[in-house]
């Protein structure tokens, strides 16, 4: 059963019946609503705790109408201890919330896609296309690929070639344009509404971003049914964060949490920070940039649900920051080599962030605090290239291991 | 100087995809006024109190947001192909 009420639009307040629709009359983006007094009824910690662990055991607070068909197995990542980087960071009870590991495409994308496709389905779309920084057109082509479905992905022409890759190899159709993800996106608005297709990010957009929300949903189950006092995301279009909000708060509304504060923090890099740079000004209207960052996966100049992101920031107490390309590659090294998690230039940039949110005081040592780590390094591998030490090449000689790595001063103990 | 508008489907009612204007105006208020008297009722449904354009709504000219071209102190130059589009998410 679904608890759908319908769409409405989220600042004119009209109301629409559940369809395909790209935004209100007005032109501002829609969202969707639900029964929350039926949430109250029937959901508890115990219903959802006997569940499979994955983000269907959410489903209600999810935008479908019936059970999901396909992308069955997304979700529910792991959220980890961070000791060895909490102290580094200078922050006593540090997790990870590692959606580097998600199915099937490794970034959290895959959870808004999962609500996407088998949005698709009940509509009865039958080709889905999106437009993509990389993560996205990913797990469009994955998630179509197992549902039958025809894909297209539109992408900036310059993105790293894993990304490219990663999207090929399920037979979606690319169409590489000539320009930024912002003008990738203006294409698509163009076209959406003309090719009968359901496009996860435009006419699907209302249902789509609600699969955000399950990354809160397991993060505030995962701690034992209750929100961090920090939380560390990175923004693109902005809308994950907004979510992230959306859910702590509806969690507490139908009792499955204590309302207690926490701080929405954002985080973006320097050469695409319209959010962060609207959020130090105090002021949620923010100015485009155009994007010039070795994190594509953010580099959004003109981004959708900014208002909303740094507006949600500002309400929970949160603050905004961003760094530079070397302070992303530091961030990456940093996560890598303290917690064994390779994540992508986005999740550079949240580590770099938050280590810049540690310093200011802006989070203080004793606030339990979550990294949201939401892509996978080895989509980005060019952003390291040169970046690493690569080690030593030798003959397979002994002496000329011993000559380049010599021994220690002590010796473990042998017995043959 | 007449430019070229395309105005999504949402604002030309009933029409299917985008529908393409021209028109002769020098600026991005006198391109409201006119829609106005093209689409009456549109400039309440797009516009803020003051007649400022929602931020929803981004507007480019070649290629171009106008925001990088001094927004609403641009001045239209012949031939600029105008396009209105709402914005979208990201990914």
């Amino acid at each position: 059963m679904s608890y759908v009420k319908g769409l409405r639009c989220r600042e004119c307040g009209k109301t629409y019946a559940v369809a395909p629709r790209v935004v209100c009359d007005c032109l501002a983006p829609l969202e969707v609503v639900y029964d929350v007094e039926g949430w109250k009824r029937t959901m508890t910690r115990e219903k959802i705790a006997s569940r499979p662990p994955n983000m269907w055991r959410y489903h209600e607070f999810l935008p479908l109408e019936g059970e999901p068909t396909c992308s069955k197995s997304v979700g529910f990542t792991p959220l980890v201890e961070a000791p060895r980087l909490g102290e580094i960071l200078g922050c006593r009870k540090l997790w990870l919330k590692n959606d580097s590991v998600n199915c099937p495409t490794l970034s959290f994308k895959d959870r808004v896609v999962a609500v996407a496709i088998n949005k698709a389905i009940e509509f009865g779309f039958k080709t889905v296309a999106c437009a993509s920084t990389g993560n996205l057109a990913n797990a469009v082509a994955a998630h179509a690929a197992a549902a039958g479905l025809e894909a297209y992905v539109f992408i900036p022409d310059d993105l790293e070639e894993a990304k490219v890759l990663g999207s090929a190899i399920f037979g979606a159709k690319l169409v590489k344009i000539r320009g930024n993800y912002d003008a990738v996106n203006r294409l698509c608005s163009q076209i959406a509404n003309d090719y009968g297709w359901g496009f996860v990010n435009v006419n699907l957009r209302a249902f789509y971003g609600e699969g955000s929300k399950s990354l809160a949903y397991e993060v505030a189950e995962q701690l034992g049914w209750r929100t961090p006092q920090a939380i560390v995301i990175p923004m693109a279009g902005g809308s994950l964060i907004t979510r992230v909000g959306k859910a702590f708060g509806e969690m507490a509304e139908i009792g499955l949490i204590e309302r207690k504060p926490f701080k929405l923090l954002g985080a973006q890099a320097t050469g695409c920070s319209p959010i962060t740079v609207a959020v130090k000004r105090g002021n949620p209207e923010f100015e485009p940039q155009k994007p010039s960052t070795i994190a594509r996966s953010l580099a959004i100049g003109s981004p959708a649900d900014g208002y909303y992101a740094a507006r949600s920031i500002m309400n929970s107490g949160g603050a905004g920051e961003d760094v530079t390309d070397d302070e992303i590659v530091g961030g990456m090294k940093l996560l890598a080599e303290t917690e064994g998690i390779f994540g992508e230039t986005a999740a550079g940039v949240t580590v770099a962030v938050a280590q810049k949110f540690f310093k200011q005081g802006k989070i203080r040592p004793d606030e339990e605090t979550v990294l949201c780590i939401t892509g996978n390094g080895y989509k980005t591998l060019d952003a390291v290239q040169g970046k690493l030490d690569l080690g030593i090449t030798i003959r397979p000689r002994l002496e000329e291991f011993e000559a380049a790595v010599p021994r220690a001063g002590q010796q473990v103990p042998v017995t043959n | 100087m007449p430019i070229k508008v395309r105005i999504p489907a949402v604002i030309a009612r009933g029409k299917v995809g985008s529908d393409n204007v021209e028109m002769a105006v020098a600026d991005l208020k006198g391109l409201l006024d006119n829609l106005e008297t093209l689409y009456p009722g549109v400039k309440k449904s797009i516009c803020d109190e003051s007649g400022k354009l929602s931020r929803f709504v981004n507007v480019f000219v070649n290629d171009e947001d106008i925001r990088f071209l001094g927004g609403e102190a641009y001045r239209f130059q012949d031939g600029d192909e105008v396009l209105l589009i709402p914005s979208i998410a990201g990914g």
